[in-house]
């Protein structure tokens, strides 16, 4: 028998932290798939959030820097104009791309930085117990919107892909989910066109992948994939927001 | 003749795997705990696996391993 | 040369291959003179969104290896102090220069003296020091540009140059010293793609086991000793048999030294101590400094800050007044001359 399917090599076996069911682990694998199929681990250099993915760095077999909450792109950035010849990605959730770091996240876009960026959206602030996040969605529950997000209050979410289509240095902006096999897959083709546009230097690839929480979303795993289908998916459509090397340029 | 096998200190039996499975032969074992305390993937019946490795794709923890 | 394009031309010559920079009074010389030359050196300029934004490009840069540098001015600095703290915590070498001006809040842009406490105490949150070198002539800004990368390659930590207004803007005939090529080897921690030929490198300042974080910061500290001990640096001015020491640094020390002049012509025994390093501070110089003193004068562009160092380094030995003028305004010779006099 031969295997079809074992941990790709960029992915360090070693256990993950993640709570039971949470996807980051998927999105994890999925990354560390196409960088062993691109043979580009030893090229790589990965920059990690503040965040869940916090421990990012443990779990990326290429070289690795954690950077300050919100302030992935602008490292990232610095190791790529340092290193143009490398493939550099951030990894980061919505508090951290969205929140905190909403200006280095657009100037990315902005300048065409030839990087590509990993977003996990799961709609909340995972790390420090389930606090409403950027991408909270209106009426949601969490720690700091005990009765659900009322936008007189606190606003209205970012469609964080739609924004970053909007800008000129963004070669790709792609929101995807890994609620399914199906969209799994999709999701690793978004993440393998993004590296392939840095490799063909086209500027900035954002993949925004709709995750789950269970622990913050107060639900079992399977709930939780249930709520990113009934909820989040229609609040976030799915889809290509703009892909430079689509026919025509853009969606 | 295939086979999914699940490392069973890393499966965290969160039962995404079971929901991937096209022939329903994925379900989560009550028999026995792992060292971290959580009931782990099983395939419930070895000669109906094709090896499509969906189990594997949905699993968050990289804990299944599929031969064919 | 200008100050500010000084400060430029020798973090070129001294290797440094990245400049992110933003906007800001009265230190822009600096980036604009980087613009136009770093390219034509194959180095980067980047104008970065914000000063926050900076420093962690040069966090990224300086983590892969290169030598990377950021300058701003104080306001400026307030917003690198994350990015700075990240940069100590992840040991990671890196140069800032803070060409100071007034404050607090928006302040004012001329010359000042008062991020002392917070280059020497905290710029940012945690255990930890920069080294930090105060110039007082476009000379010597050059040299500790280069001395500054150096050591800030040598012991993996950031660098500051305190400068200041005065000094950014300030025309003086400068030589460049011959330079030798980095000889540093970073190859056993830089994070810049292992080349499937190594274990793949971590950068990082996170430890969430607290006593894997007192190791961290104690290792840190052991290297601070060894700084403290070897890196201090100072000018010694007419001290020998001086009855005053007067203490100042930078621009400052400019006018105190002209009004140590006047003085010794008029017969006044007194002398200036220059630390030109103030972190770490030259305590063993300044004891020596003021052997034969009975008592010193601090002048500062401030309320009083590094007069706190100057106490602690003789234990309150003797008494230490304070002369300061804030705000922008730069104290003269003849207000010098008149507190030396009054002592």
């Amino acid at each position: 028998m031969a295997t079809v399917f074992e941990r790709p090599h960029a992915l360090c076996d070693t256990p993950m932290h993640y709570c039971p069911g949470c996807t980051h682990g998927i999105v994890h694998r999925l990354l560390c798939e196409v960088l062993d199929e691109m043979g580009i681990e030893g090229e790589t250099i990965g920059v990690c959030p503040v965040g869940c993915s916090v421990f990012a760095y443990n779990y990326f077999n290429c070289d690795m820097i954690e950077a300050p909450h919100g302030r992935a792109p602008a490292v990232a950035t610095g190791v790529k104009r340092s290193n143009p010849d490398k493939y550099v990605f951030t990894y980061q959730g919505d508090g951290d791309l969205a929140a905190i770091g909403t200006a280095e996240t657009v100037h990315v876009g902005a300048r065409g930085e030839n990087i590509v960026v990993i977003f996990i959206n799961n709609t909340i602030y995972g790390m420090t117990g389930g606090q409403m996040a950027p991408t909270t969605i209106p009426g949601q529950v969490t720690q700091t919107t005990p009765f659900g997000r009322d936008t007189e209050l606190a606003g209205y979410p970012i469609r964080v892909c739609e924004m970053m289509a909007t800008l000129s240095g963004t070669a790709l902006a792609q929101r995807v989910a890994v609620d399914t096999v199906p969209h799994i897959r999709e999701t690793k083709k978004a993440i393998r066109k993004a590296f392939e546009n840095q490799k063909e230097k086209r500027g900035l690839s954002i993949v925004e992948v709709l995750s789950t929480c269970p622990t913050n979303w107060g639900m079992t795993p399977l709930e939780a994939i249930k709520r990113l289908q009934d909820e989040c998916i229609p609040y976030y459509p799915l889809g290509v927001y703009k892909d430079v090397t689509a026919e025509g340029g853009e969606k | 003749m295939a086979k999914m096998t699940v490392l069973f200190d890393r499966c965290k039996g969160c039962g995404l795997c079971t929901t991937a499975c096209p022939k329903h032969i994925v379900a989560i074992s009550k028999e026995k705990r792992n060292k971290k305390g959580y009931f782990t993937a099983t395939c419930t019946d070895d000669a109906a696996c094709i090896g499509c490795a969906m189990c594997a794709m949905m699993c968050p923890d990289c804990a299944i391993t599929v031969e064919k | 040369m200008k100050g500010n394009e000084a400060l430029a031309e020798a973090a070129i010559r001294a290797g440094c291959k990245c400049f992110f920079g933003y906007p800001i009074t009265p230190q822009t010389e600096l980036s604009a003179y980087m613009a136009k030359r770093m390219h034509k050196e194959g180095g980067v300029f980047l104008q970065a969104e914000s000063e926050i934004a900076a420093i962690n490009m040069v966090l990224g840069a300086a983590s892969t290896g290169v030598r990377a540098m950021t300058s701003s001015s104080s306001p400026g600095i307030s917003l690198k102090s994350e990015g700075i703290s990240y940069i100590a915590g992840s040991d990671v070498p890196a140069v800032i220069i803070n060409v100071q001006r007034g404050g607090p809040g928006l302040g004012g842009i001329q010359p000042s003296q008062a991020d002392y406490w917070q280059a020497t105490k905290a710029l940012g949150h945690g255990d930890f020091q920069l080294l930090v070198y105060a110039p007082c002539s476009v000379q010597e800004m050059v040299d500790m540009v280069v001395k500054a990368f150096d050591t800030a390659d040598k012991y993996r930590m950031p660098a500051m140059i305190l400068a200041d207004g005065l000094l950014g803007q300030m025309m003086e005939p400068v030589q460049f010293p011959e330079i030798k090529a980095n000889s540093i080897d970073k190859s056993s921690w830089a994070a810049n793609g292992h080349g499937n030929k190594r274990e793949h490198h971590i950068i990082n300042s996170l430890y969430i086991n607290a006593t894997d974080l007192e190791e961290q910061v104690i290792e840190r500290y052991k290297r601070y000793d060894i700084i403290k001990e070897t890196e201090t640096d100072a000018e010694l001015y007419l001290t020998e048999d001086a009855d005053i020491v007067v203490c100042a640094y930078g621009a400052t020390a400019r006018v105190v030294k002209s009004a140590v002049n006047t003085a010794r012509a008029e017969g006044v025994k007194v002398g200036m101590f220059r630390p030109k390093t103030l972190w770490p501070f030259p305590v063993k110089e300044l004891n020596q400094a003021s052997q034969k003193a009975s008592k010193l004068l601090c002048v500062e562009m401030s309320m009083g800050q590094m007069i706190d160092d100057v106490k602690l380094a003789i234990n309150c030995s003797k008494p230490v007044s304070f002369f300061g003028r804030t705000g922008g305004v730069i104290p003269t010779p003849d207000e010098v001359l008149e507190q030396i006099k009054s002592l």
